[in-house]
């Protein structure tokens, strides 16, 4: 099928002029020439980058060292810690956000008279800038002055003040909870898009049935939103293990080692140290891992193309 | 029979909703709270949740004891600057991509793809030192040039989808009428993908608007973007919340009301990929 879709205009290409057959190079060639210049340039220079022992300031002492940045992360306890943080990060923050998505649009895809309303008010975080959010929940987080301390002691949660940010067992999961509370939006919306998509015969037909609420959802709903769980699934975890930007505001990766993911450590390490080598090492090593789940959302967009 | 089902619904419904809002906006709000409490009662009695306790006073001092309009000043300049390079490169080349099947249409997509799902901390040091090199660190035309990474290749397949849902049949009957491919690009197709254009330029605006790291990294001295002004309103021995608050909420403003002007549209465009599949 697909190759003869492809293959029909190429073999009417040479019956047509030089001149139009040219043309859509011409027109795409801007957008290529830049992205180029300022992404796949930087990008082979990041790899070989990563094979010197380069620190900025010192540029006289750059040498080649090979595989020697690989291998010194290797035996590097923080890469390790890094990389763990790295996957509870994802595999928290990602279910967390889809979950709590799913109940926000199960939620605005009922009739109530204010739904335009909630359905614009809900997506604000979304369009929040990360330096302020991270800020705002520092604010919230604070230990002598933050609310949420305020409202856990009222309810008796708690009985004295915790310091969420500056525990090293609690930090993590605190920032978990405020990318949380960042990304669950974008789910809402996508899920539901997804949902207006599902028929309302469907339903009808299934409580014609006797089929009882719980069952449609199991049968019906979740079926009809199962291709929107994914491409967004996806393309959140390839969006939250590229954020750094919340943590490097909230704990700069602190305290300790304790909130360090791995493109944290690699810009840290960069920005410090100014040990661009072995940053980039970090970098190119996270985007290497990275890749498998790109592969996986660029199969699966490629084929909707081709229909 | 009227009455228990509008109770019914507010029970199951319209309290639950509340809820959800209440957790999307009650950080917002409780940061816009703490920018209207003066700083000198934010200290003694914490924030002011009524009225009679607000007051203007950060704000003021925001205007006028720091920088705060120069630094929206470059954050506009910036983001405008990318909106407009990015949509113009992306333009052209999403109506080749949408118009004509050639060898290499579907590598040249695939790299648009690829590229935006690079971590940006992977961009960020090999753009450190190519800047650095054609001394373009701390520059306007820098940063534009940072986020255009992430802008081109998403104009290009938001541009590629509203150009391909435009009937080709329009474009060919203006060429039969005597336009020049060109002519239909800019008579045709540019007036009907309009919308779609706006909207797109309005999400890189915003994005651009928000980003931070590249501000930090590529920028930062003469050339300090919103997002960073408001991180160095972080007093030298104590944190200024009420300050930092009213940066916060004049810094996210602009993006958050063009957001909520288009986010029906924009919503749209960006669901309709994944519906689809």
């Amino acid at each position: 099928m697909a190759t003869l879709a492809t293959s029909a205009p190429h073999d009417l290409a040479p019956a047509r002029p030089l001149r139009s057959r040219l043309m859509p190079y011409a027109l795409l060639a801007p957008a290529v020439l830049v992205t180029l210049f300022i992404v796949f340039f930087p990008m082979i220079q990041a790899v070989v980058t990563s094979f010197y022992d380069l620190v900025l300031w010192k540029p006289n002492a750059t040498r080649f060292v090979g595989f020697g940045n690989y291998v010194k992360l290797m035996r590097d306890p923080v890469f390790w810690t890094s990389l763990g943080h790295t996957a509870i990060w994802i595999g928290l923050t990602v279910p967390l956000q889809m979950g709590l998505g799913l109940v926000a649009a199960l939620l605005l895809n009922r009739e109530f008279p204010w739904r335009g309303l909630a359905r614009a008010l809900v997506i604000i975080p979304w369009a929040l800038p990360s330096v302020v959010i991270a800020l705002m929940w520092r604010w919230i987080y604070d230990p002598t002055t933050g609310v949420l301390n305020d409202i856990l002691l009222y309810l008796s949660v708690i009985h004295s003040t915790v310091p969420w940010l500056a525990d090293p067992h609690l930090a993590l999961y605190a920032v978990i909870a405020t990318l949380t509370w960042q990304g669950f939006p974008f789910f809402a919306v996508m899920i539901l898009a997804g949902l207006q998509g599902i028929p309302q015969s469907q339903y009808e037909a299934a409580s014609i049935d006797g089929a009882s609420p719980w069952r449609q959802f199991v049968h019906i709903t979740l079926p009809g939103i199962a291709p929107v769980l994914a491409t967004a699934g996806l393309l959140r975890i390839i969006w939250v293990a590229n954020s750094m930007d919340v943590i490097f505001v909230m704990t700069g990766g602190g305290p300790g080692y304790a909130t360090h993911t791995l493109p944290l450590y690699a810009f840290i390490r960069a920005r410090q140290n100014l040990d661009f080598g072995y940053g980039t090492a970090i970098a190119v090593t996270f985007t290497i891992m990275l890749g498998a789940i790109v592969a996986v959302y660029i199969v699966r967009t490629m084929r909707e193309v081709e229909r | 029979m009227n009455k228990p089902s509008t109770l019914r619904r507010i029970l199951t419904t319209d309290i639950p909703v509340v809820l959800i809002i209440l957790l999307a906006i009650g950080p917002f709000a409780w940061m816009i709270l703490t920018s209207l409490t003066p700083t000198a009662q934010l200290s003694a009695t914490g924030v002011s949740l009524s009225p009679a306790g607000w007051s203007l006073d950060n704000y003021v001092r925001l205007l006028e004891q720091t920088s705060f309009l120069v630094n929206m000043l470059h954050s506009l300049i910036i983001a405008g600057g990318t909106v407009i390079l990015g949509l113009v490169v992306s333009v052209t080349a999403a109506y080749a991509l949408s118009r004509f099947r050639f060898p290499g249409r579907k590598v040249i997509m695939l790299q648009f793809l690829l590229v935006n799902m690079f971590p940006i901390v992977l961009l960020i040091l090999p753009l450190f030192v190519l800047f650095r090199n054609i001394g373009i660190l701390d520059t306007h035309i820098g940063l534009i040039l940072a986020n255009s990474t992430v802008a081109i290749p998403f104009a290009v397949w938001m541009l590629t989808s509203y150009v391909g849902a435009i009937p080709r049949s329009l474009d060919e009957a203006a060429m039969i009428d005597g336009c020049s491919r060109l002519q239909a690009l800019r008579r045709i197709v540019l007036p009907l993908a309009m919308p779609g254009i706006i909207s797109t330029g309005i999400y890189i605006f915003i994005t651009a608007w928000n980003e931070y790291l590249y501000a930090l990294t590529l920028g930062g001295r003469n050339v300090r973007p919103v997002t960073v002004a408001i991180q160095t309103l972080i007093g030298e021995y104590q944190i200024e919340w009420g300050l930092l608050a009213a940066g916060g909420v004049v810094g996210a403003l602009p993006a958050t009301i063009l957001f909520l002007l288009v986010q029906r549209r924009l919503i749209g465009g960006l669901t309709q990929g994944a519906v689809k599949g």
